[in-house]
């Protein structure tokens, strides 16, 4: 009977299309827009994957990576005593202004890093060399540096501007993962970002540390922070404590959230009713398959398969929308997306769920049909 | 029944009371709604329907024709009485066992075809073994054989939206007959043909309720169609107000003939439909 079932399925196309787009638009919707939000949060916690160290120590009070709030700069030291720890560096971080030589300012986020080890450094350079970051006045900026700055031919390698009045000259230029303001990151040393920065009692943004080979890293991360009272976070912890931040106190969980559900809620919508429909219009199908000897069970068994089979398609269909559209949107850096399995998982899961509602409520339909329908002209 | 005349031996049909039964209604009596509104549709009826007989069962609208046949394809349960069908009390099994004794012994024909439109005629003629399990390609191949016998053996690939009424009907009887069933319930089957293809359809349906095996139940309002009958039991108001035998000949002399079908019928009776105890 799954034959016919199949056949009952795709035999009525005006029925099957609108299905198939019901369910296809439901999924790419989900999808395009988990994508979306799941890429943005992967911005918001880029100044901590950027950097890629195992340990973040900041003040215990800190909501997210970008909320700086300056710790004594003994704290290097203190974080060294710990056992476990082998190695611990600072790390400057702050919002700035450059001017340009033609006079444009532009906001920046500063970034000092340790100047023997440049640990936090850029993972990929587009150009330059990062040792260079030692030469006097060097800086490296990223990408988005050379877009918002004024194009590759004001921002380049040898360009020079002003941080806070003091002179600064691009030594190289880094691919980093964007970032969640969309504010250029300009990297430097420790010691000279500190010099560009105006002066406050405490400078130290973080001092970034790396568990000994051996130790648990969350057991190394809360040793920190019981001995030195500041507070401690892996990466993770940090990333996600920042992602919470986000979700709390912007609208984007909301604004997201709202088209996810509206979009489960569309897709629930058409292909319900559409489905009904469609069980409605062949009830004395239903009917007259039932009076030849076919069991509830058995046709209740081919409506699940009707509408497993064009859920199961109309996933594929939406998810290859969505990303298609990931692909010729997401490269220009414009857009965060990020399509990922757990993702798509839910999707799935979620379409199961709407494939359900709709084949239940044709189910009941279907229970409460008497085969003597069919003696109805 | 053989009889010896004059030296030669010849093969008779025994009269209708002389075959065993395929349907016994004693005392039927079934009702819908309650208080106030409760409605008596059967009010007592009593009726015998033999192996080897077409019955023709007529009436006025809302006399219970439809009730009656649903009751005796075992699809609506009786409030009171006895209904036996080949032998068996239906009132007494279950939903299931109903509903599996109704595809093993009986085809249905329906006043609407109800053919499934995305199906080919092969295809449509084949559901009721697909629903009995067997597969796919044995079922179309049977329903092939079975749409040859019908007259049809060049439309097995077609879509009913592409069959005329008459062709859609006769896919709805190869259907129906494709399971060998024992009892063919058919109800209106000629209301949507136009005069001639009416005549055809009867004059497969009289072809197949020659078969000693088989009995067929017809409900019409069709009095072009009463000569096809073996005898014909008249329902009106729940009640069966008479049953006589059907005229030998067309009550309109202005409808053609009876016509045979496009092909011959030998129609078997191998007797494999199963009847549960």
């Amino acid at each position: 009977m799954h034959y016919v079932a199949l056949k009952m399925l795709f035999g009525d196309r005006a029925k099957y299309l609108m299905l198939l787009c019901g369910l296809a638009f439901a999924v790419m919707l989900i999808v395009q827009q988990g994508s979306i939000f799941w890429g943005l949060m992967l911005w918001s916690q880029s100044g901590i994957t950027n950097l890629n160290v195992d340990i973040w120590v900041a003040d215990p009070n800190i909501s997210q990576v970008e909320e700086v709030k300056p710790i004594a700069t003994t704290a290097v030291e203190r974080v060294r005593t710990v056992p476990g720890v082998e190695w611990a560096v600072p790390l400057f971080k702050g919002v700035y202004r450059v001017r340009l030589a033609g006079g444009d300012y532009h906001r920046i986020s500063l970034v000092g890093l340790d100047a023997a080890t440049l640990i936090g450094r850029p993972a990929k350079l587009q150009e330059g060399r990062i040792e260079d970051l030692r030469t006097p006045d060097a800086v490296v900026v990223d990408q988005g540096a050379v877009q918002r700055m004024g194009g590759p031919d004001v921002i380049k390698v040898g360009t020079v501007f002003e941080i806070n009045d003091k002179r600064a000259r691009v030594v190289a230029i880094a691919n980093i993962q964007k970032d969640f303001q969309n504010i250029p990151s300009v990297y430097t040393t420790y010691e000279r970002a500190v010099a560009y920065a105006p002066p406050e009692r405490r400078m130290l943004s973080y001092v970034l540390a790396k568990a000994k080979a051996g130790e648990a890293v969350a057991d190394v991360t809360q040793r920190i922070a019981a001995q030195t009272r500041l507070g401690a976070f892996t990466q993770e912890e940090f990333g996600w404590k920042t992602i919470v931040w986000v979700l709390k106190n912007t609208g984007i969980g909301i604004n997201f959230g709202t088209t996810i559900v509206l979009g489960f809620l569309v897709g629930m919508a058409i292909a319900g009713q559409t489905f009904y429909l469609f069980t409605v219009e062949n009830l004395k199908q239903y009917g007259a398959l039932k009076a030849m000897g076919a069991s509830t069970f058995a046709l209740a068994r081919m409506i699940i398969l009707q509408a497993f089979t064009v859920g199961v398609i109309g996933y594929g269909v939406g998810v290859g929308l969505a990303t298609l559209f990931g692909l010729l949107a997401a490269p220009s850096g414009q857009l965060p997306f990020s399509e990922t399995w757990p993702l798509l998982g839910l999707v799935f899961v979620s379409l199961l769920g709407i494939c359900s509602f709709s084949a239940t409520i044709s189910i009941i339909k279907l229970i409460k049909l008497e085969p003597a329908i069919v003696f109805r002209g | 029944m053989t009889v010896e005349d004059k030296g030669t031996t010849a093969t008779v049909e025994p009269a209708a009371e002389e075959r065993p039964p395929a349907v016994r209604v004693r005392g039927v009596i079934k009702s819908f709604g309650s208080g106030d509104t409760k409605t008596t549709v059967l009010k007592g009826i009593d009726l015998d329907v033999s192996l080897g007989e077409l019955l023709l069962l007529v009436g006025e609208s809302g006399g219970g024709k439809t009730t009656l046949l649903s009751a005796i394809a075992g699809i609506l349960d009786v409030d009171e009485g006895q209904l036996d069908v080949l032998g068996v009390p239906l009132p007494l099994l279950s939903g299931a066992k109903k509903t599996k004794f109704r595809g093993q012994t009986m085809g249905f024909v329906y006043q609407q075809f109800n053919l499934l439109p995305a199906l080919t005629a092969a295809e449509n003629v084949a559901v009721p073994l697909l629903i009995h399990g067997r597969p796919r390609t044995e079922a179309v191949q049977k329903a092939r054989a079975m749409l040859e016998k019908v007259g049809l053996a060049d439309r097995t690939e077609f879509l009913p939206a592409n069959l005329s009424g008459g062709q859609q009907q006769r896919v709805a009887i190869a259907r129906a007959l494709v399971s060998e069933p024992r009892l063919l319930i058919c109800d209106e089957p000629t209301a949507a043909l136009d005069g001639e293809n009416g005549q055809k359809i009867m004059g497969i349906l009289r072809e197949v309720g020659r078969s000693p095996e088989r009995a067929v139940i017809v409900v019409t309002h069709d009095s072009r169609i009463f000569h096809f009958g073996d005898r014909i039991a008249e329902l009106t108001d729940g009640h069966i107000v008479g049953i006589h035998d059907a005229p030998k000949a067309p009550l309109h002399p202005t409808v053609l003939a009876e016509p045979a079908p496009a092909k011959p019928l030998h129609l078997e009776d191998t007797g494999e439909s199963e009847v549960p105890s």
